[in-house]
């Protein structure tokens, strides 16, 4: 018997599509979308239906952080994603901290550590990595910083100031006293959008009269697997998307609709105010915490199955350091497709080796 | 983790033991106390000239020193 098309649909009430959330456990949660799983089904990969399926849509951005759905791909993908955001999309930080003086209470490894962390505002698409810790720095690869500052008593104070920043100049070093420096063709490359740190206002240590920093900093572009400060994002997660199924055969009884309503997240459900008969909110649902409340409460076992979408992900992304939100995503994708592309490469030099025989024949059978 | 470079005092220093060190330089430390600047010579009492203390500090290198912001 010749395999059937997958009966699987793209409906959001496909119970293949669902993870089932009980009051101690979460049940169906490996994917079935696979050759072999239903009997006479075809779940061979095919383009055309991924794309059908494949869906992105942002929900909320701002300047700071982004909302989106990823629909229709397998949590190997939605998780590639979010773990390449966070290691492997590059960014530029200071990496190297020359010292001519340091007269504040703060040592000096400490402090060139904190400096490391300031999030800086240059494109790293601008810039190219060093290649191994023996690479001369150059103007492509090497941003260079200043930091001079000193403090001293402020003569124009009044006499009954007692505030740090009243009584003395300079009393804090703040993110906006790194002075960049331009090299070579950098002055061009930059004059659109100077490097500087994202915030101006970051204190890096206070300063005390008498006391004074000099020193020079090289900033880098890496990636966030070789060191945390290089991570272009603040948080980068993704939760799949609460399902709230009422029975129609066992409907929730008028006199417990607000009970019901109340096992909920505020706006979730919704009850008819004359008839008393409840309605989930298609479009609030994803706000529903998942608390499992309404499985506590014998009266109403079998009005509702709890459940999420296996692959419908909320992806929630916050951005730290030159991207816009809305490029970070984009940015994961070019690293993947770098990857890949090293692999095909790689598998087909094997081929080519192989003269078409051994056992690393790669052609699908 | 951190290195010092620069013009070195010693540079080319070879069979250097804890004999005089080459250029006769008054080194200048601070007191601990007051802060005020006194210049030491060997064989002399280790004690400020402001206010008497007996503990010094050295100053820091002129030197530059280089670290890693990890």
């Amino acid at each position: 018997m010749a395999p059937v098309p997958s009966t699987s649909s793209q409906s959001l009430y496909d119970p293949r599509r669902h993870v089932r959330v009980d009051a101690e456990r979460a049940r169906d949660v490996s994917s079935t979308d696979f050759p072999g799983y239903w009997p006479n089904e075809d779940h061979s990969w095919n383009l055309a239906k991924f794309q059908e399926g494949l869906q992105v849509k942002v929900t909320r951005l701002s300047k700071r952080s982004i909302e989106f759905d990823l629909v229709g791909v397998d949590a190997s993908i939605a998780n590639a994603f979010r773990r390449i955001l966070i290691a492997e999309v590059p960014s530029i930080c200071i990496e190297h901290v020359y010292v001519w003086n340091n007269t504040s209470v703060m040592v000096d490894e400490v402090f060139a550590h904190r400096l490391g962390l300031v999030p800086l505002n240059v494109d790293p698409s601008l810039m190219s990595s060093r290649e191994d810790d023996n690479d001369q720095p150059t103007d492509r690869n090497t941003l260079v910083f200043h930091l001079q500052v000193t403090c001293e008593r402020n003569k124009n104070a009044p006499k009954t100031a007692t505030d740090p920043a009243e009584v003395y100049i300079n009393s804090e070093v703040l993110s906006s006293h790194l002075k960049w420096v331009p090299q070579g063709e950098q002055e061009i490359v930059f004059a659109d959008n100077p490097p500087a740190p994202t915030n101006p206002n970051i204190v890096l240590m206070k300063l005390r009269p008498g006391q004074e920093v000099d020193m020079e900093m090289h900033a880098v572009k890496s990636v966030g697997k070789d060191h945390a400060k290089f991570c272009p994002v603040a948080t980068a997660s993704y939760r799949l998307l609460p399902l709230i199924v009422l029975n129609p055969k066992k409907p929730v009884p008028p006199h417990l609709a607000e009970k019901f309503r109340k096992c909920f997240s505020p706006g979730v459900i919704e009850v008819d105010p004359i008839t008393k008969a409840v309605s989930i909110n298609e479009e609030q649902m994803r706000k529903e915490t998942m608390s499992r409340e309404v499985l506590r409460h014998p009266e109403f076992e079998g009005c509702v199955e709890l459940k999420r979408v296996r692959d419908y992900f909320l992806f929630h992304i916050e951005s730290e350091g030159a991207y816009t939100p809305e490029r970070l995503l984009p940015e994961s994708i070019k690293v993947m497709r770098e990857k890949i592309a090293t692999i095909r490469k790689a598998a087909e030099a094997l081929r080519s080796d192989s003269g078409g025989s051994g056992d690393v024949e790669m052609r699908d059978s | 983790m951190n290195q010092q470079s620069g013009p070195s005092i010693n540079a080319g220093g070879s069979g250097m033991g804890f004999g005089a060190p080459p250029p006769k330089q008054d080194t200048e430390y601070l007191c601990a106390d007051c802060g005020a600047k006194n210049e030491i010579k060997s064989r002399e009492p280790i004690r400020c000239r402001e206010c008497g203390h007996r503990i010094m500090y050295k100053k820091r290198t002129k030197r530059m020193v280089q670290f890693e912001a990890r």
